[in-house]
């Protein structure tokens, strides 16, 4: 058997791991042609790598699929309940920053906390008779802070991408969305919340609790952590 | 033999011996003059959304298809039976069901997400406290042999406390709103009585144009909605605040467990600062007295004020609780309480005085049962 390590299959966020495993002398790479999703891995002896989705990562990692995964703090947060039971975070990657956040319009100039966005969603359900919908794709994050607070009167509409466009096209009220500069958010007239984030995430590697491994796997699991540094 | 094992993963002989008991439970149900009723599985989500909103998403599964939408596995029997008796049942009426319920479990994986439920349920108005008493009593007498320690609240007093403060409409029906979130009513309470200093929020407030430098109008939310909600703030703002020592009075009474006859006393003592609450008190009194006389210990039972605040926001009067002592770990072998807000809402205006309970079979094998 190998240790899997499983890490982010294109973009920003895959090259981003690549350069933090490379400068800790462990080279990733793809196998073939930039559109294999095989990989390969050099400096660390028995580790195989697996190229995912992103999205896909908190449950490999939950299933004990994937030994080590490279995702973002929010979509473990998100998918797996009682997360830190299930995955051990071993190192905050210092890239892929982003906070989750509600936003509402912006012309909103009496909603600028949760405890407003609470007494507008009430006069929103009196006046419209449904209750005010916040598009979002992170539902539990979400209800669970809204909870906490004791915001009511509010429901949670799926929108699994071009969320911010959902105010203007009245499919919702406010949304609830990852944001890196902001720079959507006001595109599209929308504003945060200022009693701040509901999370703030970045990329980060986590150890699935779970996985079976031999003592081979151990061995190279232990060698791997020494050389990032993270023992 | 453990409830807490998913109801799905038992074995075949638990499963059996569970449902007998669901089954004899309703059985002793009917004997008191209920109908015993079916209902689907599958309930519409709107209903139930609609009803105790988003956060039921959290503790019910919810599946769909492309022509029905949104479903939820039935989390508990009440809406069902309300709307059932809505459509044609006959007053007075006593219902009683024994069946499955369904719970997403995402914190615990030792409660069960599938369980079996008995309940008995009274639409009756001619005299509430008596139907209040004879709920009660009949768990009671049944739950007797398994010596359960049993709670019981009064949500009645505490909207009875929020209507009659000298608040504005705005701030009562802000309070009302969260009486079922306890957290979000102590904020309130706070901001109404001792409001936080807010420049930013002054300086809008009296501001020519507050909509100065903001974004365009977007959205449904439109902008005589946000101009109401300016001026309701600025009434707010200029609104005496509650005075402290009301605050105090409210948190005395909310801190208020003590058995039946002293809590009652001490209320009243209460009451003498908050006037108002004394019909509540009345209704209290008046079941203490229609227990007494359906052959409840009043002088042991427990009373606590707060009882009930953070269940399902439903109960809108009595409610109780059956707790095994020597089993911290287990949920309430039994609940219930009167549910008049409920049947006003599903009744589309029409409201039918309505109280009943569920009793978890499950629960009671594992206690060692009743025979």
């Amino acid at each position: 058997m190998t240790v899997k390590l499983g890490v982010p299959s294109k973009g920003r966020l895959m090259e981003k791991t690549f350069d933090w495993f490379g400068a800790r002398g462990v080279t990733l790479g793809r196998a073939g042609s930039d559109r294999e999703y095989a990989g390969k891995v050099e400096g660390a002896e028995g580790v195989e790598l697996v190229l995912l989705s992103a999205g896909e990562i908190p449950r490999e990692l939950a299933a004990g699929r994937i030994h080590l995964g490279v995702t973002g703090l929010d979509l473990v947060r998100e998918k797996l309940a009682r997360w830190d039971m299930q995955v051990e975070l071993l190192a905050e990657m210092g890239f892929g920053h982003a906070d989750l956040i509600i936003a509402v319009p912006d012309c909103w100039v009496d909603v600028e906390t949760l405890e407003d966005l609470d007494a507008a969603a009430a006069a929103f359900r009196r006046h419209h008779g449904f209750r005010m919908r916040i598009a979002t794709k992170y539902h539990r994050l979400i209800r669970d802070h809204l909870r906490e607070f004791g915001v009511a009167d509010y429901q949670l509409v799926d929108s699994q991408g071009a969320t911010e466009g959902t105010v203007k096209n009245e499919t919702a009220e406010a949304v609830a969305d990852i944001t890196s500069t902001g720079e959507t958010l006001r595109a599209n007239h929308l504003r945060p919340l200022s009693d701040g984030p509901v999370l703030r995430s970045q990329a980060t590697l986590f150890r699935a609790r779970t996985a079976p491994m031999d003592d081979a796997d151990r061995a190279a699991l232990g060698m791997l952590l020494e050389k990032l540094g993270l023992v | 033999m453990t409830d807490a094992r998913p109801f799905y993963a038992a074995t075949d002989a638990t499963r059996r011996a569970t449902r007998a008991e669901a089954l004899r439970l309703r059985a002793l149900f009917e004997a008191e003059g209920a109908v015993a009723i079916e209902a689907g599985i599958l309930q519409p989500a709107e209903t139930l959304l609609d009803l105790y909103g988003e956060d039921i998403r959290a503790r019910a599964y919810v599946t769909s298809d492309a022509l029905r939408g949104e479903q939820m596995l039935r989390p508990d029997f009440t809406v069902p039976v309300v709307q059932m008796h809505m459509d044609g049942g006959a007053e007075p009426a006593r219902y009683c069901y024994a069946g499955e319920v369904f719970r997403r479990q995402e914190e615990d994986e030792d409660r069960a997400n599938e369980y079996l439920q008995a309940g008995f349920e009274v639409f009756d108005g001619a005299n509430p406290p008596d139907a209040d008493a004879e709920v009660f009593a009949l768990f009671q007498r049944i739950l007797a042999p398994l010596n359960l320690r049993a709670a019981t609240g009064d949500i009645g007093i505490l909207t009875a406390l929020v209507a009659g403060l000298n608040a504005s409409d705005k701030r009562k029906r802000a309070l009302m709103r969260h009486i079922w979130r306890p957290r979000r009513f102590r904020t309130l309470l706070d901001r109404f009585s001792t409001p936080p200093a807010d420049d930013a929020r002054a300086a809008l407030l009296a501001a020519a144009d507050p909509f100065a430098g903001s974004g365009p109008e977007i959205g449904l939310r439109r902008r005589a909605e946000v101009e109401e909600r300016l001026q309701s703030l600025r009434e707010e703002a200029a609104a005496d605040p509650i005075p402290t020592h009301v605050v105090d009075l409210i948190d005395a009474l909310l801190a208020v467990r003590e058995k039946m006859p002293f809590a009652l006393e001490h209320l009243r003592d209460i009451a003498v600062d908050l006037p108002w609450i004394n019909p509540a008190l009345d209704r209290l009194a008046a079941r203490a007295d229609a227990l007494s006389a359906r052959g409840v210990d009043v002088d042991a039972l427990d009373f606590e004020a707060s009882y009930g605040r953070t269940h399902m926001e439903y109960y809108d009067g009595f409610v109780f609780g059956f707790y095994a002592e020597t089993r911290p770990d287990l949920p309430p072998v039994a609940t219930g309480g009167r549910y008049d807000a409920l049947t006003r809402v599903l009744g589309r205006g029409r409201e039918i005085p309505a109280v009943g309970g569920v009793i978890r079979p499950g629960l009671v094998l594992d206690l060692g049962g009743l025979a």
